[in-house]
């Protein structure tokens, strides 16, 4: 060891790093990602708002288990909420109030929990939207994708499991509305349904059973998916918007010592305290309005949490089918809702899949697309939106006629076609948009952009000037790939031998032609157009 | 789902430039050929703070003073916690009657962990350095040599542990693995009891009284009166019962008095008692307890999913997504003139379930 000669000692912090790299090996980890670049734009902070407000939930949730008791024992209520007293209720409602009134700061976790909770979901869904609309889903990130996509699906149903613990008078009938959708499930829904509940519902078992699926089996499961999701998302490098400088080889912004770890540090802090300061404010789930669960009590205007109002939608807009054959019910009424619950979900999730079938395209991808330049993809995300947001409207219909004075009937049957008509109108109109938004930008590519300024000539003409864009405008705009329709190919083959066409074939030219063909893209300006436009100087 | 019969020419050029010369940082001239190339990373832009040690002192005195509020409000979060009683409530425009505690620990906590955050961005955008850097991307795929070395050690794997060739070890060892988690299934069994006829039986029997839900007292005719909902429960059931939740669940009942004259059903009006219908509270759709009742039409609608039944129809649904109408339970006066239960519901109660038939 060179110490002999050199007395002086490296300083504290070199001599940790050592220590630990000689154990972790964290040199060639931090070689590779402490200076890691990072694109800069503000929709990519919106992933970051989900990543935290899961951590603000893990860390107000461990405090709620130090106070929570979750148990449906019977109890009266002594506490120190006077217009409950006297009243029985379950242990797992009592120490909801108890967190709520007598533990100093309980109230502010329990809102802090619950709030988080409600952003952690609405992020995940503007989050995948974004990732949608930007085709940042594509090669490599497709798997990313459906982690993402399952945190989503996980991320609603422990949050579902978690409201329901207080045991109060609105959980406890979304409860019983689960239970009963559960019921609808031919063959063993009445099989689940009693080994769900220890019984019959509502039984004394489901609050301590929700309880471990709530702080333990899902969470879990999340924390791995975080922990995978973020990994890839390092490891993938992450996507950026084409520009000046940008390319598909490279990724340009700003590295993760010091900026970003300012930067995203700093975000969870305005994420946290902008949290705080809600729960501060605005009262969630006051639990003790709407005071303890029985079965045949039930409040008006009862909704669940936002993310759950979808389901809600589908339920109260399915008309009630029953088929009764053989001896047995067939329950469409409510089991169609369940199913398709699941199947539009999947549609989303499966998109990359179908989109990377069409194409063809095996390359990676890491340059964003913007959402005009994509337009039939666009347009399905949207439609796809609107269907979601009418039964959202739906899963509050009763909310929409007592406020707008509407019919509860005519709400529902506004809703009940809105859902089919709805996304095929909003697919048009999205295409046409974005078709437009093309037309406009190759219309700036080409003669520049409108100054407002009129100019009269000589002659007596009035025009406007265009002033032409930069090169980094210019390179921006004409930046992203246009795919051509995919053709069948010759259907002879060199011998004169007619090929058979797979239908599957035939069915992906046709979608093929529908993404990519006339009509359903904007050529991009071309060199000779430009020349032409530019050489002549004409303003026409 | 392969992708081999696409031709190659539909799939776009790789897009990045590098391969005519306008790779990322190289600023290239557009010319007649390439008038839309990339021009590469735009020079740096300097900030005032750059270029001013002013104005970056006052960067610096921004952010000191953002982490400085910060510890104030900590501060101010310990003496709030210690100081305000946790029963306090304050009037607040426009947020109403709240607790005081909440409302001050909620403000400080907030306002200490936003200043943190706003300081350090701040910090972040005005002062650390805000040059862009280009990272290179490599591919994700492995090269073909690696292919090849992976594929090689893993035949030569399984080569070695001879799976392929001794089948006895590997279809006995796939029947263990099969069966093993069978174990884990079976110890599930227990988490409830079998189904058998439970949904089909309430506590109503014959003789048993309807008791009202509020005052606890058995009911008499006279005490319903028209155009008022009571509800009722079987004699016996207490609150402090061990299954009252249970069979409350499914035993809840609705009374309303029609004029039977009015009433359109046949068989209702037989069950009823002098215009008396009793109808289970309970929704055939997913179970919720129905509460709303329009005294002129006689429509019950459960306020979850807005099923609109018609009680004087045989409780017939008119709207909304229930599949079959509420079960009636027949009643009759006893000896001691007070309503009872002449038997069970004869269907069974709540939402409809696959053994229901």
């Amino acid at each position: 060891m060179s110490t002999a000669q050199t007395r002086r000692k490296a300083p504290a912090g070199e001599r940790v790093a050592d220590w630990a790299d000689g154990r972790l090996g964290i040199y060639s980890l931090a070689k590779a990602n402490m200076r890691k670049i990072f694109p800069d734009h503000w929709s990519f902070m919106l992933g970051e708002i989900c990543l935290y407000s899961f951590i603000i939930i893990i860390l107000t949730g461990v405090y709620l288990t130090l106070f929570f008791h979750p148990s449906m024992n019977e109890v009266e209520y002594h506490g120190s909420y006077v217009p409950l007293q006297g009243q029985l209720m379950s242990e797992a409602f009592a120490s909801t109030l108890d967190i709520s009134f007598d533990v100093r700061g309980g109230l502010l976790i329990r809102q802090i929990h619950h709030w988080a909770a409600i952003i952690f979901l609405a992020g995940m869904f503007v989050h995948m939207m974004r990732v949608f609309f930007t085709g940042a889903f594509r090669k490599p990130r497709e798997i990313n994708w459906l982690f993402g996509f399952l945190l989503f699906v996980l991320g609603m149903f422990t949050g579902f499991t978690g409201y329901s613990l207080p045991d109060d008078l609105l959980s406890g009938t979304g409860v019983r509305f689960t239970q009963g959708a559960i019921l609808s499930v031919p063959i063993v829904g009445t099989y689940i349904s009693m080994f769900l509940f220890g019984g019959e519902f509502p039984g004394t078992d489901f609050v301590a059973r929700f309880y471990s699926i709530h702080i333990l089996l899902l969470p879990g499961i999340m924390l791995g998916l975080v922990v995978g999701h973020l990994i890839l998302v390092f490891y993938h490098k992450h996507t950026q918007f084409a520009g000046p400088g940008r390319t598909n080889k490279n990724v340009v912004g700003m590295p993760l010592l010091p900026v970003y770890m300012a930067k995203a540090g700093g975000f969870f802090f305005l994420v946290f305290g902008v949290i705080a300061a809600i729960a501060g404010i605005a009262t969630v789930n006051p639990i003790w309005v709407l005071g303890p669960y029985r079965p045949d009590q039930v409040s008006t205007g009862a909704q669940p949490d936002w993310y759950m109002g979808f389901a809600e939608g589908l339920v109260r807009a399915m008309p009630g089918w029953e088929i009764n054959l053989w001896g047995h019910t067939l329950v469409l009424g409510v089991f169609i809702p369940l199913v398709l619950f699941g199947l539009f979900l999947a549609i989303i999730a499966l998109y990359p899949f179908i989109e990377s079938w069409v194409t063809g395209d095996k390359r990676e991808h890491h340059i964003l697309d913007r959402p005009r330049n994509a337009p039939t993809r666009t347009a399905f995300g949207v439609a796809w939106v609107t269907g979601y947001m009418i039964m959202l409207i739906g899963g509050g219909n009763d909310i929409v006629a007592t406020h707008f004075h509407l019919s509860i009937n005519a709400v529902t049957w506004f809703v009940r076609i809105g859902f089919f008509a709805g996304p095929v109108i909003a697919f048009i109109i999205t295409k046409r948009i974005c078709l437009g938004l093309q037309r406009r930008d190759k219309e700036k590519v080409l003669h520049g952009r409108e100054t407002g300024i009129i100019k009269r000539l000589p002659h007596g003409e009035f025009i406007e000037v265009h002033e032409p864009l930069s090169q980094e405008q210019m390179y921006t705009l004409t930046a992203h790939e246009q795919y051509k329709p995919a053709e069948i190919g010759p259907t002879v083959d060199e011998n004169g031998v007619e090929r058979k066409v797979k239908g599957s074939e035939k069915l992906r030219a046709k979608l093929s032609d529908a993404y990519f063909g006339e009509g359903a893209q904007i050529p991009k300006p071309t060199a000779e157009e430009h020349r032409e436009i530019t050489s002549g100087h004409g303003h026409h | 789902m392969s992708s081999q019969d696409i031709p190659e020419e539909n799939l776009p050029a790789q897009q990045s430039a590098g391969d005519d010369g306008h790779g990322h940082g190289a600023v290239s001239v557009p010319d007649d050929k390439h008038p839309f190339a990339d021009p590469g990373l735009p020079p740096h832009e300097h900030r005032i703070q750059d270029v001013d040690e002013r104005a970056a002192k006052r960067s610096e005195r921004t952010v000191a003073l953002m982490f400085t509020v910060s510890m104030l409000a900590t501060v101010a979060f310990i003496a709030a916690f210690v100081a305000i009683p946790v029963d306090k409530s304050v009037y607040i425009f426009p947020l109403g009657h709240i607790s005081a505690l909440n409302f001050a620990l909620g403000l400080t906590l907030g306002i200490a962990l936003f200043c943190i955050g706003a300081g350090a961005v701040h910090w972040a955008r005005t002062l650390m350095s805000d040059v862009e850097i280009a990272d290179e991307r490599h591919p994700i795929e492995a090269g073909p040599d690696t292919r090849e070395k992976v594929f090689a050690d893993f035949k030569q794997g399984a080569k070695e542990s001879a799976l392929g060739r001794r089948k006895l070890i590997r279809n006995t060892m796939f029947g263990a693995l099969t069966l093993v988690p069978l174990s884990g299934v079976v110890l599930l069994r227990d988490l409830g009891p079998l189904p058998e006829d439970k949904l089909r039986h309430t506590l109503w029997s014959r003789g048993k009284l309807l008791v009202n839900m509020n005052t606890n007292e058995p009911l008499r005719p006279s005490d319903v009166a028209v155009g008022s909902l009571t509800f009722a429960k079987p004699e016996g059931l207490e609150e402090h019962d061990h299954e009252f939740q249970n069979e409350i669940a499914k035993a809840a009942l609705m009374i309303v008095r029609i004029q039977p004259e009015d009433i359109k059903d046949k068989r209702e009006l037989e069950w009823s008692h002098e215009g008396i219908v009793a109808y289970s509270k309970i929704c055939t759709h997913v179970g919720c307890p129905i509460s709303l009742y329009e005294q002129q039409t006689h429509h019950v609608l459960c306020p979850c999913h807005q099923s609109t039944f018609d009680l004087s129809d045989g409780a017939r649904v008119i709207f909304g997504p229930a599949g079959h109408a509420l079960p009636q339970l027949r009643i009759g006066v006893n000896d001691e003139g007070y309503l009872e239960a002449l038997g069970d519901f004869d269907e069974p109660v709540g939402p409809a379930f696959w053994e229901r038939g």
